[in-house]
């Protein structure tokens, strides 16, 4: 069989969990966190390791939301769009990034700086609006403060 | 002349550190070390009191002090007036037992969230921590749960069935291999009491765990937790290492002969997930898809095999029933619902957080006496209890009391004890389309009405917010109401309908688009 021209990332993800089938997600994270995102080519790999087809990682990556197919940008804005924020105003703290990030939520920036994404809640509902920006929780969001952030993550 | 360190605690809860809890308490050590004051700085969990934080409290004498919300400008005043010592400031609320709100509560799952620093093992002994353990280590199986069962603990998730029936019917099955699961898939809006748990006392979870595998025979458990929660997965994480080294996790724990072994697995961002099958699945490596039942989890669950699911809240309150006994345990709530709960107060109100009480608090008590009604300053409209699935209870309806049966009565669901206050500016019809579209976004798609039917009642929605044909598109929706709800496979598609209807029936006026929105 023809080797494939494997990620040694993939590899090593793929053995670190005994390149069990039932650990897929866990290792589908453990790429994505390091790599960005997950391409064919990783897709493939991870397949053969675990001896399952293709079709069954990919109804296994498209599944989940937080997986994606395309490199984010730089920074990742996650937006709780969620009861509890929408009672605290997160439309107009989404309306007002799509507009300062000419970036539309779901998609990445032209520039390739910011993802905004929204989120089905970040727990944090007595501290609305909720807003995640890498990984950091913030509430209390207003619109200064959103532009506040992005500068942050940006310097 | 040199003082004992004084002690000031600042929570490493994700809420807390949300609005700036991290640079709080770098601020203190910056501003102790000016003043050459030494402070022992503990990272508690959070007291729940989420408008205070960041809370800052001070051990003197005369008990633990609060001041909140502490931002890192605040922190030299505070030294001015002599916090460490319980100073009167401005953001001073005396002893923070005293605070109301927290007096108020029935702290039964919660006792020690807040109090200590979470991972440290010495100090939850010293709350009360591992009496339920070594209790269920000198019982049998059988009488482990027994007492769940006289407890009358029922699920925290939102499904309220009956803990010990669920563990009696895993208990008596034969198999070589049991599992635990944990639901730590928070997803509901307006929830965050396991989060909070899982942050602020883990070893508490992992107590819970460790009794249920001796109470069923599964010597292996697995904590599921969503992937937006990544202070309680570090949480976890770190707590699970500190049982294993201290032998409170393994081969043999607490040399009793008992084995169990825990494992964590994080999400990947689908609120489907939290439905007990579908995260099944999950664990198992593939799509979260729900299964048909029967076979329920209790007889052929993770792996085919025999597994107990329970969400955090339910497994976190069994060391307290084994410790001081399930009568204790009972002795609080009405009816069939025994024990408390935590309510986690969210959304437009003044005072959020975490309120853990008896069944039988009103609504009202819950969003007007601990929240204080809207933080905005606008006129409460409705809370939607129970999370996206749970109904719309409008103002009108607060004197509703908060437990299993009352809830239902009045058309609603406790679910995971969330309520979400929406001030008078609420149009409900958008709130009703968020419901369907809700649903479209989370559905595991496995059956259609809920596939399907979500779609189709968000485009109806969108036609009656037109005001397109009013009365033959409330039909349609209600029709499709009545579908999702008689024939989807899980709670997913059979209680979205719920706030749905909810806001049909109790603001009709919202639904006809002549409606002039509140300003």
């Amino acid at each position: 069989m023809p080797e494939l021209n494997q990620n040694p990332l993939v590899v090593d993800a793929c053995k670190g969990f005994g390149n069990r089938p039932e650990n897929l997600i866990e290792i589908l994270h453990v790429v994505q966190n390091c790599a960005g995102h997950l391409s064919d080519e990783d897709l493939r790999s991870i397949a053969d390791a675990l001896n399952l087809t293709r079709a069954e990682v990919h109804g296994v990556v498209s599944f989940y939301h937080d997986f994606r197919r395309k490199r984010p940008g730089k920074t990742i804005i996650k937006i709780c769009m969620a009861e509890a924020c929408q009672a605290v105003g997160c439309k107009s703290i989404k309306d007002h990034a799509e507009e300062t990030l000419s970036t539309a939520m779901g998609e990445t920036s032209v520039n390739g700086d910011v993802t905004l994404e929204p989120i089905y809640c970040l727990g944090n509902c007595a501290l609305g609006p909720a807003v995640m920006v890498d990984g950091a929780l913030h509430g209390r969001v207003t619109a200064e403060r959103f532009d506040a952030l992005v500068l942050e993550a940006s310097s | 002349m040199s003082f004992a360190p004084v002690t000031v605690f600042v929570p490493k809860d994700a809420a807390a550190l949300s609005v700036g809890a991290d640079d709080v308490g770098a601020a203190l050590l910056n501003e102790a070390q000016k003043h050459n004051f030494e402070i022992n700085l503990v990272r508690n969990g959070s007291r729940g009191l989420l408008w205070l934080e960041p809370l800052v409290e001070v051990d003197t004498p005369n008990g633990r002090m609060a001041y909140g919300p502490v931002t890192p400008e605040d922190v030299s005043g505070l030294f001015e007036a002599d916090f460490l010592s319980g100073g009167a400031h401005a953001l001073s609320h005396g002893k923070t037992d005293d605070i109301p709100y927290l007096a108020n509560q029935e702290r039964v799952t919660f006792a020690r969230c807040g109090l200590i620093d979470p991972l440290d093992l010495k100090a939850y002994e010293a709350h009360g921590g591992l009496v339920g353990l070594r209790k269920a280590l000198s019982l049998g199986p059988e009488e482990i749960v027994v007492a769940v069962k006289s407890s009358g603990l029922r699920g925290r998730g939102g499904a309220g069935f009956p803990t010990g029936i669920k563990w009696e019917t895993a208990r008596t099955a034969s198999a070589d291999q049991k599992y635990i699961c944990c639901n730590a898939d928070e997803g509901d809006s307006g929830t965050f009491a396991d989060r909070m748990l899982m942050e602020g006392d883990p070893f508490a979870l992992l107590e819970g765990m460790v009794i249920a595998g001796r109470a069923v025979g599964a010597d292996t458990g697995y904590i599921y937790i969503r992937s937006e929660y990544p202070h309680a997965i570090q949480s976890m994480r770190a707590a699970i290492a500190i049982w294993e080294g201290a032998n409170l996790l393994g081969d043999d724990i607490a040399g009793s002969g008992q084995a169990f072994h825990m494992h964590m697995r994080v999400g990947a961002g689908a609120y489907i997930c939290g439905e007990e099958s579908s995260m099944l699945d999950s664990l198992e490596g593939k799509r979260g898809q729900v299964r048909a039942k029967p076979p329920i989890p209790a007889i052929s669950g993770l792996f085919g095999k025999p597994t107990i699911v329970n969400n955090v809240l339910s497994l976190a309150a069994v060391p307290f029933i084994l410790s001081r006994g399930a009568d204790a345990y009972k002795t609080y709530g009405q009816g069939e619902s025994r024990g408390t709960q935590p309510f986690q107060l969210a959304g437009d109100i003044a005072r959020g957080g975490l309120v853990e009480k008896a069944f039988g608090v009103t609504l009202s008590e819950l969003v007007n006496d601990f929240g204080g009604g809207t933080r905005s300053g606008h006129l409460v409209r409705t809370a939607q209890v129970g999370g996206p699935l749970g109904a719309y209870i409008p103002e009108t309806g607060f004197d509703v009391s908060m437990d299993y049966e009352s809830l239902a009565d009045a058309g609603a669901m406790l679910g995971h004890g969330g309520v979400v206050v929406f001030n008078d500016t609420v149009d409900m019809a958008q709130q009703a389309r968020f419901a369907m579209e809700f649903c479209e976004i989370e559905s595991c798609g496995k059956c259609t009405p809920c596939r399907i039917g979500s779609v189709r009642g968000k485009e109806t929605l969108d036609k009656i917010i037109a005001g397109e044909d009013l009365k033959g598109n409330l039909k349609v929706l209600n029709d499709l109401c009545i579908l999702m709800t008689d024939a989807s496979l899980c709670a997913m598609g059979g209680l979205t309908p719920m706030p749905v209807k909810s806001a049909l029936k109790h603001f009709p006026d919202d639904f006809n688009s002549a409606r002039q929105p509140v300003e």
